[in-house]
């Protein structure tokens, strides 16, 4: 079996009990990726039930001067890019016996993504979710619990998505024998990084070709926000061996793993986390919950290190004056997270610009409009 | 042989007074947690004790030192048990200098299976789901002895003993004449003694930090009550 490293970084730094099932998990995914009946699976839910291929969008107005386009993973069914992943995993657990669903989430997209494709399937499902993102995404609260899910507060350390992580881990180390853990980003031991990407790679596919059908030439630069790292994974897997294309993830400044982190150990993988010189792991901060994770997927952190992709950050508030700004400019209410990667566009040294629009804004309603209040949109 | 008996106690300003209260009450080694942030194989107990701790300001350096303070105390073997994280951070060669300089017999790095790291000296951990062949792996590289998790979970008291243990104790003899140390979920002397009587040891970690908070007496006492049963 692999190694599971993507240079230095990767690995399985989980306790014993769960090496077997990850073991389990890697050969169940190699003999999925060798039957062409996965992938026809998978290729059928996502134009009947999902709703792909999802569009590119020229958005002319956002962005003078430049040729941007949007891929419209907002426009999926549950509204973000996390479905790919948890149908992909959701037929895997299937082949592997598992009747039970363990996940965490953030902003509740991958949650709601999860609680999903368990009512789809026929799986129980339980959902780890901090408390202060229960309070702050609450839409996604409701929508869980109408789709029969689960949904477990923890109440401990920062309330966010780093202890629902913990917590979904702890459950499946206690119920590993009948549960398959449900990860959301391209983060965690091996080989859960390399599923994820794999499972994400259709956006970057499809956007390869969508822009090669409307320009007739590559993106010079492709951009996507990055939390744990999976719609940028997915859409650089599509660019990232053509050398001319540009790849930036672009990370909440107050949660920038790459950006200012140092190389650590959390949730099973060893990758650039946010943590002080004794390895405690340090609270991530940012608006959006979806970013708000003190680690990283350990392939960016190689994309990183090899100069392939490169990582800036963007605050708060260019995320919300960029929310506003494509709401008012193109009629699209994004999610905050690629808010954040639409706060790059401007100053980039690229004119034909591609950008993963990973969610839609509806789940973000509520806190930006208690954070603009008073202040003109 | 006599059986074997393992406290575990977090580091902080009281260990070293609470180590010497435990050996007096009859443990033959001492596992000393250094804390982490985010202990992934620990239930409630342990965790909030890891909190109490960090706040406390026991980060690597005051850990330890407190592990050469509770080495001048006592005379049983001290094994730091922690994550991956602190090692990285410290570096994991500097890591293990350190804490051997300072009286510590071995290592527990309770997210770092056998397959990462094989360099590091450590006493390596078994679960109920480890096949053989992972035993066998386990077995030719650990430290001393073998510690066997005797559930699926984390740490913390349960009901009754995990019913796994009997199995595992049988598959980990088949592949190792090693002491055998059974760990998680053992909290009374009834457990004790049943977990002790497949075993050749056992380790009792969350139970022993709860009675702990009420001092070293109570502590000593909650030590010999496990003792008795083990050597009953
Ligand atoms: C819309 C959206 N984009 C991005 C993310 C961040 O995750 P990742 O970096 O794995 O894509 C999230 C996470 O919740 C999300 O909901």
């Amino acid at each position: 079996m692999s190694s599971g490293l993507y240079g230095a970084y990767g690995g399985r730094y989980v306790p014993e009990t769960l090496i077997p099932a990850l073991d389990e998990l890697e050969q169940g995914w190699q003999d999925a990726l060798a039957d062409e009946a996965y992938a026809a699976e998978l290729a059928h839910l996502a134009s009947t039930y999902a709703g792909r291929p999802t569009p590119l969008t020229a958005a002319e107005r956002f962005a003078p001067g430049k040729r941007l386009y949007l891929k419209r993973e907002d426009l999926l069914y549950t509204g973000a890019h996390k479905l790919n992943n948890a149908l992909g995993q959701a037929v895997l657990a299937r082949r592997l016996g598992k009747g039970r669903i363990v996940a965490e989430t953030g902003a509740g997209q991958h949650g709601v993504a999860t609680a999903t494709v368990c009512a789809r399937f026929g799986l129980e499902c339980v959902v780890y979710m901090g408390s202060e993102d229960m309070r702050r995404q609450r839409p996604n609260v409701e929508r869980m619990g109408l789709l029969g899910a689960e949904v477990r507060p923890v109440e401990f350390g920062t309330k966010t998505l780093k202890e629902a992580t913990s917590e979904a881990i702890r459950d499946w180390i206690t119920n590993v024998e009948t549960t398959h853990y449900l990860i959301g980003s391209c983060v965690g031991p091996h080989p859960y990084p390399q599923i994820v990407r794999e499972l994400q790679a259709v956006i970057g596919r499809e956007a390869r070709e969508q822009m090669l059908e409307l320009e007739g030439r590559l993106p010079e630069a492709v951009v996507a926000c990055v939390g744990g790292g999976s719609n940028a994974i997915g859409i650089f897997a599509g660019f990232v061996d053509d050398p001319d294309v540009q790849l930036i993830g672009v990370e909440a400044a107050g949660a920038a793993s790459l950006g200012s982190g140092r190389p650590g150990v959390l949730h099973g993988a060893r990758s650039p986390v946010l943590s002080d010189e004794d390895g405690q792991i340090a609270d991530a901060h940012s608006i959006s919950a979806g970013l708000d994770y003190p680690g990283v997927g350990p392939e960016h952190a190689a994309l990183r290190d090899s100069g392939r992709a490169r990582y800036l950050g963007a605050t708060d508030e260019e995320a919300l004056a960029s929310f506003r700004r494509l709401a008012r400019t193109e009629g699209l209410l994004p999610a905050l997270e690629p808010a954040h990667a639409l706060a790059r566009v401007e100053g980039l040294d690229a004119e034909l610009i591609l950008v993963c629009l990973s969610g839609r804004g509806d789940k973000d309603l509520a806190e930006v409009m208690s954070l603009t209040t008073g202040s003109p949109p | 042989m006599r059986k074997r008996l393992s406290i575990y106690l977090m580091c902080g300003p009281e260990t070293p007074a609470l180590a010497e209260a435990a050996v007096a009450g009859g443990a033959d080694l001492l596992e000393l947690g250094f804390p982490f942030s985010d202990p992934l194989a620990d239930g409630p107990v342990i965790r909030r004790a890891a909190e109490r701790a960090l706040a406390q300001g026991m980060r690597t350096a005051a850990c330890l030192d407190c592990l050469a303070q509770v080495r001048s105390r006592v005379e049983v073997p001290l094994v730091p048990m922690t994550y991956a994280s602190l090692l990285e951070a410290h570096g994991w060669d500097a890591f293990a200098r350190d804490a051997e300089a300072r009286g510590a017999t071995s290592l527990i790095v309770a997210d770092l299976p056998v397959d990462e790291r094989p360099e590091l000296r450590r006493v390596q951990l078994v679960a109920p789901t480890s096949t053989d062949e992972r035993l066998r792996l386990a077995a030719g590289s650990t430290d001393g002895w073998l510690y066997l998790v005797t559930l699926t979970g984390t740490t913390g008291p349960r009901a009754d003993l995990s019913p796994a243990l009997a199995g595992l104790v049988e598959r980990a003899r088949a592949v190792t004449g090693l002491p055998l140390l059974a760990g998680f979920g053992i909290s009374t002397p009834e457990q004790a003694r049943a977990a002790a009587g497949l075993a050749d040891g056992i380790v009792v970690g969350s139970r022993a930090v709860e009675i702990a908070e009420e001092g070293p007496d109570a502590l000593s006492r909650y030590v010999a009550s496990l003792r008795q049963a083990i050597d009953a």
